[in-house]
């Protein structure tokens, strides 16, 4: 088995959902979670408040600072992830299909180092 | 392996070719054996080193296979007892020991086929997916691969170390894929395949018109993909894959002039067409049919198969091939293809009814879409304007051979010479 992290990219550019969409979103993302859990395979999984809450931290110079926003100035931004197990990289596609649908959004699949 | 049991000696070159031949199923099996592709392919190159030294001066074994198969196994666990942090991989290899040589049928096969399927999975990128497949299963070294498609060979060795890499690490499995993505999966597989031979019908460069061995490369891999799909079920786009190929190989002869030089389907010689494999081409193309469920593959065949079902230029049905470009253009919409009914269109309708479709197109980079402007407007007297598209072509195609031609043809102008269809 191996990890995989299954994360979740927004756009600035994407328009705000209607709380009919948002709420259909949390359904369906709750089903596919218990999925994931029954089957055995979930691992960890979360959704991340807006990309305007982020602090960035910067401990590699003289002295560590500390600033509001996000690290990088591009418009895609993680918005949730799931962490799974499984078998294979088809395996792991497959329960991306099914995230990406019950979520909303292309999701990127990206082993983890077994190290 | 002694040399009392061997066949007749063979010079350095059929060995080579003897060597190819086998590589993809030896190499399959040592991946599915070991389940690296990289220590695979290591040892099945060491085997192949010693093999060049031996057989040309011993013979080659009767089972070529299953000598380098046993070689390359015994390298392959030489390589797993000197590198001790693979531990585990040498237990798991070791217990699968087997020192037998591989049958004709069976698990070799199955090897193959789930090889290619790995070489083409979804997850890596188009160009990784033909190197790999002409590098695993065709047995191609990384600096032909380079020179087919025109890369700096560094380049083509970084792609496929990448790819390698991807597969081992995102663990793209090893596998024929279920029920569910078969149908999927095969599309991307017969895709590659059809990218090669492409690339073997008019190279993109080279001082050569074609690359026949890619041409060649490509017929072997989806012979072997049809005789292995017999597990999955045999769909009728294989097979029309295969008829496409086999009729686009058998008017190779007459295709290219004893100077180099292409010549097109209306100047060709058709008695030097390969009637053999026209003959295979056309039984494939009457099953398609038969079958009733056609596809993109089968269609291009099905028009192969109208062209060279005709002894002479005047007699071909161009009523059937505009038929059949309609067809493909319902199921894959494309200028490209577009512009191939256009060409059809012209010798059923005339050439300015062609040419208002032709005019229609976006094409502007693609040479094909010049030459064949350039030769409508020569049919309609207006040679000004198809030199001006002569001219156009030749500066948009790469290909040596092509371009050759296309200043041959704008010479004739104005000199009153032959009609005809006007790409090669």
């Amino acid at each position: 088995m191996t990890q995989y992290l299954l994360s979740v990219h927004g756009s600035v550019d994407d328009e705000t959902p209607t709380d009919e969409v948002v709420q259909q979103m949390y359904a369906d993302v709750g089903r596919f979670n218990d999925k994931v859990r029954e089957a055995g395979k979930w691992v960890f999984a979360g959704g991340l408040e807006p990309i305007t809450t982020a602090t960035t931290v910067d401990a590699t110079g003289e002295r560590p600072t500390v600033t509001d926003g996000p690290y990088s100035e591009a418009k895609e931004f993680l918005g949730g992830f799931w962490v799974i197990e499984a078998a294979d990289l088809d395996e792991a596609l497959q329960w991306a299909k099914e995230g990406s649908a019950a979520c909303g959004g292309p999701v990127e699949v990206r082993p983890f180092n077994p190290a | 392996m002694g040399s009392e049991d061997t066949s007749p000696v063979l010079g350095a070159d059929a060995v080579a070719t003897v060597v190819r031949a086998e590589y993809g199923r030896v190499v399959a099996g040592l991946i599915r054996r070991f389940g690296d592709i990289q220590l695979a392919e290591d040892a099945l190159g060491e085997a192949i080193v010693i093999a060049l030294e031996r057989w040309p001066r011993d013979g080659v074994p009767p089972n070529p296979a299953g000598w380098l198969t046993t070689t390359a196994s015994r390298k392959a666990l030489d390589h797993l007892r000197r590198e001790r942090v693979r531990d585990e991989k040498y237990a798991e290899a070791a217990m699968l020991t087997d020192d037998t040589p591989p049958e004709p049928t069976g698990p070799v096969k199955d090897d193959r086929l789930r090889l290619i399927f790995t070489c083409c999975h979804p997850a890596l990128a188009e160009p990784a997916r033909v190197a790999l497949t002409l590098r695993l299963l065709g047995g191609l070294t990384v600096a032909e691969i380079a020179s087919a498609f025109l890369v700096p060979e560094t380049t083509m060795a970084q792609r496929i170390t990448r790819a390698k890499a991807k597969i081992a690490t995102a663990r793209i499995p090893y596998r024929v894929p279920g029920p569910d993505d078969v149908a999927d999966r095969l599309d991307a597989v017969l895709a590659v395949l059809y990218l090669v031979h492409n690339e073997g019908y008019l190279s993109r460069g080279g001082e050569s018109a074609d690359r026949e061995d890619l041409a060649l490369e490509a017929i072997r891999l989806t012979r072997a993909l049809r005789s292995l799909a017999g597990d999955i079920g045999s769909p009728p786009e294989v097979d029309g894959l295969l008829a496409l190929m086999l009729l686009s190989q058998a008017r190779r002869p007459a295709r290219i002039d004893d100077a180099g030089r292409l010549v097109t389907l209306d100047e060709q010689d058709r008695a030097r067409w390969d009637t053999g494999l026209i003959d295979e081409g056309h039984a494939l193309v009457r099953e398609c049919l038969r079958r009733g469920a056609p596809g993109p593959y089968q269609i291009q065949a099905a028009i192969q198969a109208v062209h060279t079902d005709a002894r002479d230029v005047s007699l071909t049905d161009w009523g059937q091939v505009v038929a059949l470009y309609d067809q493909l253009l319902r199921l894959r919409p494309s200028p490209v293809v577009a512009l191939n009914r256009a060409v059809a269109l012209a010798e059923l309708d005339g050439p300015q009814v062609a040419l208002a479709v032709v005019d229609e197109l976006e094409l502007t980079a693609y040479a094909p879409w010049h030459a064949t402007r350039a030769d409508l407007l020569r049919r309609l007297g207006r040679d000004d304007d198809a030199g001006r598209a002569y001219a156009a072509a030749i500066a948009t195609t790469p290909n040596p051979a092509e371009r050759a031609w296309l200043a041959s043809r704008r010479d004739r102008l104005g000199h009153g010479w032959g009609e005809g269809p006007g790409t090669p």
